[in-house]
Parts: C-alpha cells; structure tokens; sequence
C-alpha cells in the first residue's frame, strides 16, 4: 500500500547501478520519496522536491521499481503544480461512513428445553419453604434471541461421614464434617447454596457398609435442618445404590428430591421407579456420550414411565484440564440438539463441578515439573479451577452445579447471574482503560 | 460457512488424479483443503494454468473470519480466520491470543522484569508447553517520547508481537516509529482519533484496532469506511464491560457481531474481536478480586468469540486457567487423543530401572512421561492401547486389565534387568494381584499420582532383594 524510499537510499542504489542521473543533483535535508499503492499519486513527492527534482525522482522511482520496489504509475504527473494535497487528505475520507448493524436471530430454536421443579413445598405435599426451577431455555444460554426463564443454581455437596477433601476446600468445612446436618446448614446460610447434595458414601461396602435404612435417617435429618430443596447421591457403588436410593426416597416421599444417579452401569429401571412411586426427579448420568444419554433418557420415559418434567440429566463434567474440551462440547451439543427438536435430550442439565477439584491443578502444592513457571498458591487455584470449569459448561447450556468451595459459589454466581440480567447497575467507566490502570 | 463438501470443492480442482499435491486424487486434496491440512498452492496445475479457477476457490476457501498477523517472525501470532460458530462443526483455529500489558510510567527495572515474565511463563500439557502470545505497551502518561521510549526498550528485550495502546495520535505515532519494523497492532482507533489512526495505518501498514464501546453501529461505520481506504487488517474491539448489564451486553456484542460474520455472512464486520478482561481491575481494588474476575472474563470470551485479549494480571493462578481454558477451546476436536502403545524407554534405563505401566490416553501419557523425564528418572514406560481412555476410566470400563498388562509385558525382555518387577498406577490397584498370577512378576503399586513417583522413588527403590 504505502512504502517509503529515502532518497539517499535510492542513491545508493543507483551508484550501485552505475546510474548517474542524480550526480548532478543538489539535495538538501532529509527528504522522504513517498511511494503510494494503487492509485500512484506523487503529489506530495513533487510538491516537496520542486517541479524539476521531482523529475528526477520519477526517474529513480521507476529505477527503483525496476529493483524490486513494488509497482506504481505516475500517470498524475499532469497534477504536479496544481493541487498540491497532502496526500493523506487525499486518501483520508472526510468523515465517516454511516451504516447501522443488526443481526438477525436464530430460527431453528423452535423448541423448548423442558422445566423442571425441585423440592417442594406443603401446598404440593413437601416441606421446602422453597423450590427451585431450572431448565425452561429457549435459546443457548444468556442469548439475545430469547429470554431465559429461570437462573442458574448451585447445590453443595455435603457427605455423610467426613472424607478426603482437597485441603483448600477442607478449611470451610471443617468444624461441620461430623454433622451432615450442621454441614448442611453452614452451606445455605453461609455459602450460599440453593440447595443441598447428601453424598450417602458411608453406604459403600468398603467404606462402613451403612445399611440403607440407618442411610436414609441421615436424609431426615439433612431434610429437617434445611428448607432448599435436596438432592439424594448414593456412594456410586452399582450394586447398592439402587436399593439405598429405594429406601431414601422412601423417607424423603414428596419432597422431589433429585435422585442421583440413575446411570446403565446399575439398575436404572429401579431408580426410575422409586422416583415415580415417591414423586421425586432422576439424575440421568451418563459418561460424555450424547447418544447414550439419549438412550437413557428415553428408557427413563418409556421404561419406567417417568414424566418429562421428572428428568435432569449429566452428561458428565471433566475437570479444566482434564477432559473439559469434551464434556463443554458434548454439553453444548446435547443442548443445541434439544433446541432444534430433540425431544429425547431437551433437559436441564447438571454439572458434578465438583470434579474439578480432582485436577492437580487444582490442589496440588506445587508443579511437579521442573520446567513449569511457578503455579502460585495452591488456595488461589483451586476455587478457580472450580469456578472456570463450572463457567465453561455453564456457557453450554448447564443449569445445576454441583459445587464445593464458597468462593467458587460466590463467583459463579455473580457472573451467571450478572448474564442472566439479574445484575442490574454498575456501569464502570471504561473509555480511558488505557490510562487508569497504574499498577 | 461457505463450503460444505469437498465436493464443491472437487468441482474446481483439474480432476485430473495427477498426485502433484502429494494426494492420491483431487477429492481426497479436496477433503484436506476444507479441514485446512493442505494449502491451495500445492495444487501446481491449478496455479500454473487455470487463474480463474484458482481465484474462485482461494475466494471460496477464505475463512469467514478475516485472519490477521500480529508481529514478524517465529513469534508472530494469527487471529481470526474461523468458519464456524461451534467446535464441533469443524474446529476453532488460531488460538485466542493472550497480550499482557506494561506501561510507560513503569520504571525501566521492572519493565524488564516484567516483560521477562510475560515472555517466558509456561506450563507443560499433553507434549508442549502453553504459553502466553504478547506484549501490550499502554501509554499512561500522555507523553509521546515517554511512551516511545518504553517501545523501544520493549522492542530491545523481546521477540513477542506487541499491541500500542493509546487514543494519543502523536503517542501513537512515536510508539510506531520505535517499532516499525515489528508489526505490532495499534490501538485505537475511535470517534475522535480515526482519521488521524486510520493514516498511521496506511503509512506503516499494520493491524489495527475499532474501538467503538457498546456501539455497534459506530463500529461498523468505522470498519467500513477504514476498508474503503483500503485499509483491511483491522481488529474490532465492541468494549469489554467488566460488570453488570454493561457485562451482559458485551457477552451480547461479541455474539451478534461473530453470528453476522459466520451465519449471515456480513464482511464489513468480518473481523477478529478483541477483548479487554484488564478491565476487571477497574471493579476491584484487591488484587485476589480483580485476578479471579479478570480470569473469568477471559474465560467468557475465550469460550465465546474473542480472538485476542489483552490482560492485567500475572497471578500464576489467573495465567494458569487463561491457557488452560484456551487449550480446551482450541484443542482440534477432530484429533484422537491417542499414542502409540508399546514400551519406551525414558532416558537412559538399564538393568536397574524399573518398569512403569500406563494407558495410551494423551493426556495420561504425556503426564505421566513429563513427570518422569523431568524428573531424572531413567525407567522403561509400558503403554498399555486403552483406546485412549485414562487409568481410571479404563479400570472402570475393561481397558486397562491384567491380561492386557500381561500381553504388553510379553514383549518386553525381563532377562536383561537385575529385577523381576513392574509399578502399575495407583488407580489400578484393584490389578495388582491378578496381574502377580498372570506374569509371575513382583507388582508395586505406585503412588496416585505420577507426579508423585519420585517422592515414592525415594522409598521404594531399588526393591529389596
Ligand atoms: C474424563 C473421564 C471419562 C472420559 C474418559 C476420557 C478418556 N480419554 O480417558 C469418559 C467420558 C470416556 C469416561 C468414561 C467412563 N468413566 Co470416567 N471419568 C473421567 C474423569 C472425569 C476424568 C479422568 C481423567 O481423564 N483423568 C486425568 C488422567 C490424566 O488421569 P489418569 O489417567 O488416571 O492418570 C493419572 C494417574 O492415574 C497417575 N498415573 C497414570 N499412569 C501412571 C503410572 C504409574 C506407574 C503411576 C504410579 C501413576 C500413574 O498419574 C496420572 C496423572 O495424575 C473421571 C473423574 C475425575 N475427575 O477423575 C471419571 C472417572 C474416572 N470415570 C469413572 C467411570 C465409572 C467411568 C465409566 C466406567 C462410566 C460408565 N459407567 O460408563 C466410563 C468407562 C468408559 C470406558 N472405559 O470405556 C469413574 C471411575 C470410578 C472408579 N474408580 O472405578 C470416575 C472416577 C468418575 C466417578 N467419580 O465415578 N470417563
Ligand atoms: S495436484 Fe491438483 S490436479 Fe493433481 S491430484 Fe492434486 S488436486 Fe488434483
């Protein structure tokens, strides 16, 4: 478009070339040849050298070309005492081009994604003073194209014996470990949580082999110290979780818990049934495959005839790191396939965010390579490791997250809610970013 | 997208199977061109003698998104140049470029010091390292000679592509003239200082940004009138809001802007998008706050449309999660995560290196491998074909099995150790016993996690005899 010769250069070249047309030339100060692309205007060039110099140049100019420099006429040479212009002003429009932007939406959303109701209150035979709705997009998530009805949520995990935990994430639990209910109540009053996930890991034949029943009392009281809504995990053993589920719904009847999980790897017609009988919602788990999620969630319908609305699914959360480019992707999938239609993955979605404390990432002191910049402290990671994985799915359409570490709650929260449109306010001046940032 | 078979592509093509390009027929060159394997320019008869055909499928093969270059050299970075608004429908290209600012108030030790941290962070993944991309100099002080000045110190003590940053034509202009031969991408052009930008552009004929916050039609105004001078290698910045509905309209921005560009086809606003998660630190005062929202923000529009970002903080744990989140984005879907099973050999074993087994899963693999090598342990490493799937998952789902242990270990000549054992991964602890029946080898359980194999290193060998 635009290069620059310095005459003295062309010079040069040209003593090179045994070219000796400038010998005789006086050049005073430092002049600048401005070569401009396409259109080849010398205006500025002859304006500032004088008619006769300009000449000469002209001649360098196509010697030049002749070199190597890029191409230009100079087919306006007939301007040269007229006008004189500065070039720029010449290229330079005047004023700006004035066109308006819009965009158009997306018309292949035709469908919705199916809204589901947790917990319920006594006027729909529960206890929970509130329940909490998820689900019901229209569109991917925080689009323009359509409102989203309901906002994200956040359930915490509690366990019912105290286990391993990251250390970062230890320090807030702590003085509660030994008391689900007391762990329960930290969670909601505390950190926040709009509802809470019993882990019944106790129940696992090589942890303590907690019988079903002696399990489902620590549901009761779980159910008592806290009015959220709740969700019922098992201990993933596949042999017994089933019957351990059986029996905590049982005792939770009508409160709509969120059952979890009902997965192929165990008997899933099971959980499906108990959740029909007592009036609860399954947890459809599967491991990052959107067609088997498929699979079972029809099989939740057709098999064990639970109602669309009695259906959350997970297609499963690999932490940052460590799978999350697949499980953003199938998420994202699953999701654009329900708006289009999809009637059998048209779901609100959960996310065990909670996974993203397995990345070493996320609790290790230090790297263990050498080559490795330094990591930082290990208190900073973590909950940030929690809240980007939970911020990446939650951009793909999931609705519940499973979540550990209040600073990840609070954080996530505050973005999802901010794109939701429940943030309202706070319009930071940002014209003079460049200048305000000092330290 | 424009193209969305080879065989549009295919049509185009001298269909003449001629293998000049190094394929076996024009249809399979054709199916490279579109996942972008292969350059148009390999097809020698189509360059050498059909122009038209050439034009038409170089137009047809352009990405949606403009694609521009940032800086010279090894160092230079792409951004833009993507056909979709999905991963999965192909995959995103040129990763997000990250730029992390320093500025001209800064005193001259500390930009240094700086600049060298910038420059040389890294983090080891799957075989590489993540690294950031970028220098962004900002002028704090107004002053063109200071801020030319701290360019050309910048330009001195590092390679890494730079961005300008002023709304100071006569800054701008010094800064260019201390970096002129980098390339660097100058920002930016508003309301106010366009025309005197737009011939700052013309005149070294570099990138340079739109800078139109929350107005969009301003910006495309801008864009169009900056490319009717000619003037194309253009990035546009809509604003990055760092709080409230102004944060909830950026999100709205980048979307609209990348939807019109991809699905509606709209040129004039066919550009890389740029975002400025720095902005964060204007919320927040204490630096913990301000890292964590300025990591979420990049976060956002790295998932969601930004091809370059320019940052603030250098908090480990912030620079960690920003290459990260990029890697998962960007990482080619279509690319199986596998490598090669077998039994390598990690630096330099002999008959008193142990022997260590893991799966063929990338990311397993390459942790597992870094772990070790970097750590100066010469070993033997059996990698067991799990089809890609980790220790694990690959317990769980019967990838991973004594026998299949067995048939790996088969291969390899226990004779020419000093022992007969073998150290399986923690997560496979259930194996241990079965795999002692099958082999009749001694099987250690090693730690968790490989990144604990030195410590238990330490305590565990040599065996005892
Ligand atoms: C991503 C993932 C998947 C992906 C796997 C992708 C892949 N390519 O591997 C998919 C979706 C396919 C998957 C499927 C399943 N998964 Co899965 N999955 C995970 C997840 C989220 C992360 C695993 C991971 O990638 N880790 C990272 C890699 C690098 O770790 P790694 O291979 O173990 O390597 C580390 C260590 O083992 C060690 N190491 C490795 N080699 C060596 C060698 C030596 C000598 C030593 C000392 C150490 C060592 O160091 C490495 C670095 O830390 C975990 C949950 C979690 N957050 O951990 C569940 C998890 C592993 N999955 C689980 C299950 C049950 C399954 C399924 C069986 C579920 C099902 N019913 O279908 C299937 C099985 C599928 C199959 N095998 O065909 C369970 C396993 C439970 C158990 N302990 O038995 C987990 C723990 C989830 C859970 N809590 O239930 N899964
Ligand atoms: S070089 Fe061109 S003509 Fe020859 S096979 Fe390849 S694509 Fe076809």
């Amino acid at each position: 478009m635009h290069q620059e010769i310095d005459i003295n250069e062309l010079r040069e070249l040209l003593k090179k070339l045994k070219v000796e047309a400038l010998e005789n030339v006086e050049i005073e100060g430092d002049v600048e040849v401005e070569l401009e692309l396409p259109t080849g205007i010398n205006n500025s060039l002859s304006y500032a050298l004088g008619q006769e110099l300009a000449q000469i140049a002209a001649h360098l100019l196509n010697i030049s070309q002749f070199l190597g420099y890029p191409g230009w006429s100079l087919s306006e040479r007939k301007e040269l005492d007229g006008g004189q212009v500065p070039v720029e002003a010449q290229q330079i429009p005047a004023t700006l081009v004035e066109e308006e932007f819009s965009v158009g939406h997306i018309t292949e959303w035709k469908n919705k994604i199916e809204e589901v109701t947790l917990g319920a209150t006594s006027s729909d035979g529960g206890t929970r003073k509130h329940t909490v709705t998820i689900g019901g997009e229209s569109a991917l998530p925080y689009y323009f194209d359509a409102p989203m009805p309901n906002p994200n949520r956040v359930t915490l995990d509690v366990f019912d014996m105290p286990i391993q935990l990251a250390k970062t994430v230890r320090v807030n639990y702590e003085d509660v470990m030994h008391d689900p209910g007391e762990w329960a109540k930290k969670a909601v009053k505390e950190f926040g949580a709009d509802m809470i996930t019993i882990h019944l890991i106790s129940t696992d034949p090589s942890i303590k082999d907690t019988s079903p029943a002696e399990a489902s009392k620590t549901v009761e009281e779980v159910l008592q110290a806290v009015d959220v809504p709740i969700v019922i995990g098992g201990s993933g053993n596949p042999q017994k979780d089933p019957d351990v589920l059986e029996k905590a719904a049982e005792v939770a009847e009508g409160e709509r818990c969120l059952l979890a999980s009902a997965s192929f790897n165990l008997d899933y017609v099971k959980i499906g049934e108990v959740a029909k009988k007592y009036n609860h919602v399954v947890l459809a788990w599967t491991q990052i495959d959107l067609n088997s999620q498929k699979e079972l969630n029809r099989k939740l319908m057709k098999q064990c005839g639970l109602e669309r609305d009695q259906i959350v699914i997970d297609p499963t959360t690999a932490a940052l790191g460590y799978g999350l480019d697949y499980a953003y992707t199938n998420m994202e999938r699953i999701r654009i396939a329900g708006l289009m239609g999809d009637d059998e993955l048209s779901f609100p979605i959960s996310s065990g965010t909670t996974n993203a404390w397995g990345a070493r990432e996320a609790w290790m002191v230090s790297s263990p390579l050498e080559d490795d910049s330094d990591w930082g402290p290990r208190e900073f990671r973590g909950p940030l490791w929690e809240i980007i994985t939970g911020l990446t799915l939650a951009l793909a359409g999931c609705d519940l997250f499973m979540m550990m570490h209040p600073t990840s709650v609070q954080v996530l929260k505050e973005l999802t809610n901010t794109l939701f449109g429940s943030v309202k306010g706070n319009d930071t001046e940002i014209s003079d970013w460049i200048t305000r940032l000092v330290s | 997208m424009k193209v969305k078979s080879p065989l549009d592509v295919n049509q185009l093509l001298p269909k003449t199977n001629c293998g000049e390009c190094g394929e076996p027929t024009c249809m399979a060159f054709a199916s490279k061109l579109i996942n972008r394997d292969a350059k148009l320019e390999d097809c020698i008869p189509l360059v050498k003698e059909d122009e038209e055909g050439y034009n038409k499928l170089a137009e047809l093969l352009a990405p949606e998104v403009k694609e521009i270059t940032i800086g010279v050299g090894e160092r230079a970075v792409k951004i833009g140049g993507d056909d979709v608004l999905y991963r999965h429908q192909l995959t995103f290209f040129n990763p997000t470029a990250l730029f992390y600012d320093v500025w001209d108030t800064m005193d001259m030790d500390e930009l240094k010091e700086r600049v060298s941290e910038i420059e040389n962070f890294r983090k080891f993944y799957v075989g590489e390292f993540l690294t950031l991309d970028g220098i962004a100099i900002r002028s704090v002080s107004g002053d063109p000679e200071k801020f030319k000045e701290t360019v050309k110190k910048v330009v001195e003590i590092t390679d890494l592509p730079l961005v300008l940053c002023s709304f100071e034509p006569n800054v701008l202009k010094a800064g260019m003239e201390a970096a002129s031969d980098r390339n660097p991408l100058i920002y930016g052009a508003n309301k106010e200082n366009w025309k005197e930008v737009l011939e700052l552009a013309m005149k070294y004929d570099v990138p340079v940004t739109l800078c139109s916050f929350g107005d969009l039609n301003l910006l495309k105004s801008m864009a169009i009138t900056f490319r009717n001078a000619g003037v194309e290698k253009l990035v546009l910045d809509p604003g990055t809001f760092p709080s409230g509905e102004k944060l909830r309209e950026t999100f709205h921005n980048f979307l609209k802007l990348r939807r019109g560009a991809i699905l509606e086809g709209q040129k004039e606003i066919a550009y890389p998008l740029m975002g400025v998660p720095a902005t964060a630190w204007l919320v927040y005062e204490d630096e913990l706050s301000a890292s964590y929202w300025e990591a979420v923000l990049a976060s956002l529009l790295i998932v969601k449309y930004g091809d370059i970002l320019i940052l603030h903080g250098t908090q480990p744990h912030s620079l960690l999660a920003e290459v990260h989140i990029r890697e998962t984005i960007y990482t080619d879907p279509r690319t199986p995560v596998q490598v090669e099973a077998g039994i390598r050999e990690i630096g330099e074993p002999d008959e008193n290196s142990p022997v260590f087994v893991t799966t063929n899963f990338a990311l397993t693999y390459y942790t597992v491998e870094s772990d070790i090598s970097s750590n100066g342990i010469d070993c033997y490493l059996a990698v067991v074909n799990t089809d890609g799937i980790g220790v694990e998952a690959a317990v769980a789902g019967g990838q991973l099995t004594a026998q299949k242990i067995k048939e790996i270990l088969d291969e390899f000549d226990f004779s020419k150790l000093s022992h007969r054992t073998v150290v399986i991964p923690g997560l496979a602890a259930r194996l241990q016993g079965e795999l002692e029946d099958l082999t009749g080898l001694k099987v250690f359980v090693g730690p968790l996690d490989s990144g604990r194999i030195p410590g238990w290193m330490e305590k565990n060998w040599p065996p005892e005899k």
